[in-house]
């Protein structure tokens, strides 16, 4: 007889010293993960011991420092692909954030394939990070970027999908877990459709690595960005995955140090990839800490994992389902970790700055997507988040906190 | 830390929040103004109606928190019958108070020193002042 494994929520807990920090003389509860995770104390000392033995810049030196240097950071490109699921390191760039390597997609491959009058989808539920690089693109290139609308519960409507790509279609940009409503896209289902009319699909995936196990080849998607910060790693860093034959035929993004073979005032030539798309010194200390991250986050049980936040995530969604006059966004049966609400007649921001007052941390606002917030007819939702740590307990205070907003405004 | 959100959401607040004052479009105004917080997606049309120098009404409309509409609803009912020169003035008074400097309330409307207790919320001072930057960006227009 096996039984599944479940979470020790008080060891991880115990991972995390920012939780005993408290606000406005309150316990924290830090439902904003989705926005950025906390730190693990085995990141902040990886970080520290980095800067205490080995800082250095990385393929520049031929001294002790720049050797561990380097190694730590290449040794992190491998936890990196291990962590993705790629087929080799060298298909890992390191990119400054989940952004950065979007915008590094619309730039490079982008320019090089989008002409006059191509289309490049783009769903209607998408951050802004994966909505405007792609207007940028199509501004330069004269081509169209075409809504891929939702369907009221918040999924990706596929009929329509399917309608839209076509011949003309170049790059199609999804999210693999939405940011706001917490929808599970169905990637593979997604990508294959896109192949099937030569097309490429660019996975926005920062807000599925720090809740889903990835595997970029099962996905069956041609790019893949997330950030380091939202898998309790640090800011600074993202992880751009994308398949080997198309970064090789790729030209480079930025220009300048460490991306080169040989300059000449006359000519020059790039280096291979990763390198190729990784100008200037490298946030190192970031690399490495995001290495740490990981490292810290697959060794929890996935499967444990998913049960703990989807657990969160139900049982919250049905106790805010129970106060008067507050709306539930994205009703998907396939949602990750994000419970977004409204609640009728009182702003979000208000809802916010009640909740922190009692030392429970959401995320307030149009969470930079403002067509989603159109689709909806809403200007702003509050959004609550789970990550490894959080406890039922914890959405019980959050309810606590309701009842105070309730009394505020009545 | 109860104390500061009671400072914060005042009767007076809460009031303005549910009832707005001037909460229309201007049909006869003179020049108006957008607000905008990209950061939050808070939204205000402001209009004023000038005869010469005098600001004779005052109105908005938008979409935004509790802080930013009543501040609006409180900001178009103070501003009317000011002089533009009066209206910049209380403008300043208004930003000092959310933002450190002047503590000496005297002279300033009742309603609108209401809204001294976003100061104990920094991240809210723009929403207190959204308005107010569209009222100033009218005025201004209007002088051209």
């Amino acid at each position: 007889m096996t039984t599944a494994a479940t979470l020790d929520v008080t060891r991880i807990r115990a991972d995390f010293p920012i939780l005993g920090q408290p606000v406005h003389g309150r316990p924290l509860v830090y439902l904003d993960s989705a926005a950025s995770a906390q730190k693990p104390q085995a990141v902040i000392d990886a970080v520290a011991r980095h800067y205490r033995t080995s800082n250095a810049n990385v393929h520049r030196g031929v001294h002790l420092l720049s050797q561990e240097a380097s190694a730590a950071y290449e040794a992190a490109r491998v936890a990196a692909a291990r962590f993705l699921g790629a087929a080799e390191p060298g298909e890992v760039i390191f990119a400054h954030g989940t952004t950065s390597g979007l915008n590094l997609v619309a730039r490079s491959y982008g320019d090089t394939h989008v002409r006059q009058g191509d289309h490049i989808l783009v769903s209607e539920l998408e951050h802004h990070s994966n909505i405007v690089p792609w207007q940028q693109l199509a501004i330069r290139k004269g081509g169209r970027v075409l809504k891929i609308p939702i369907t009221d519960a918040g999924e990706i409507d596929l009929d329509a999908y399917r309608g839209l790509l076509s011949e003309r279609t170049r790059i199609v940009a999804v999210s693999h877990v939405s940011n706001v409503l917490g929808t599970i896209a169905p990637i593979q289902e997604m990508a294959d459709l896109a192949h099937d009319v030569g097309a490429v699909l660019v996975v926005d995936g920062a807000q599925s690595a720090p809740h889903l196990p990835i595997d970029v080849q099962a996905l069956h998607c041609d790019f893949f960005a997330c950030s380091g910060h939202k898998v309790y790693g640090p800011t600074g860093v993202g992880l751009l995955w994308g398949r080997k034959a198309l970064l090789d035929a790729m030209p480079p993004y930025e220009g300048g140090g460490g991306m080169i073979d040989l300059v000449t005032f006359e000519k020059t030539t790039y280096a291979q990839v990763p390198a190729r798309f990784e100008a200037g010194t490298p946030p190192v200390e970031a690399v490495v800490g995001l290495a740490a991250a990981l490292d810290w986050f697959t060794a929890l049980d996935s499967a444990a994992l998913q049960a703990h936040e989807h657990d969160l995530m139900v049982y919250a969604t049905g106790r805010l389902s129970e106060l008067p006059g507050v709306t539930i966004l994205g009703r998907s049966p396939r949602k990750a970790s994000v419970v977004s609400f409204v609640v009728d007649g009182i702003h979000a921001h208000d809802v916010g700055t009640v909740l922190d007052t009692e030392g429970v941390a959401i995320r307030a606002g149009h969470h930079c997507a403002q067509p989603l917030m159109t689709r909806y007819g809403v200007s702003a939702t509050c959004r609550a988040s789970f990550c490894a740590f959080n406890t039922r307990d914890e959405v019980d205070t959050l309810m606590g906190g309701m009842r105070r907003v309730r009394e505020v405004f009545g | 830390m109860t104390s500061d959100l009671d400072e914060l959401y005042q009767s007076v607040i809460l009031d303005h929040n549910k009832s707005p004052r001037n909460f229309a479009a201007l049909a006869d105004a003179t020049s108006h103004a957008e607000g905008r917080n990209p950061l939050c997606g808070d939204a205000y049309t402001v209009w004023l109606r000038m005869e010469g120098d005098r600001i004779a009404d005052a109105a908005f409309q938008g979409v935004g928190c509790a802080i930013s509409k009543a501040s609006a609803s409180l900001m178009t009912t103070a501003v009317k019958g000011k002089t533009a020169a009066e209206a910049e003035a209380l403008f300043e008074r208004f930003h000092e108070m959310l933002t450190g400097g002047a503590t000496d309330l005297t002279g300033m409307p009742g309603g609108v020193k209401a809204l001294s207790g976003v100061k104990a919320f920094p991240m809210r001072v723009k929403c207190a002042t959204l308005s107010w930057h569209a009222m100033r960006e009218a005025l201004r227009s209007e002088s051209k």
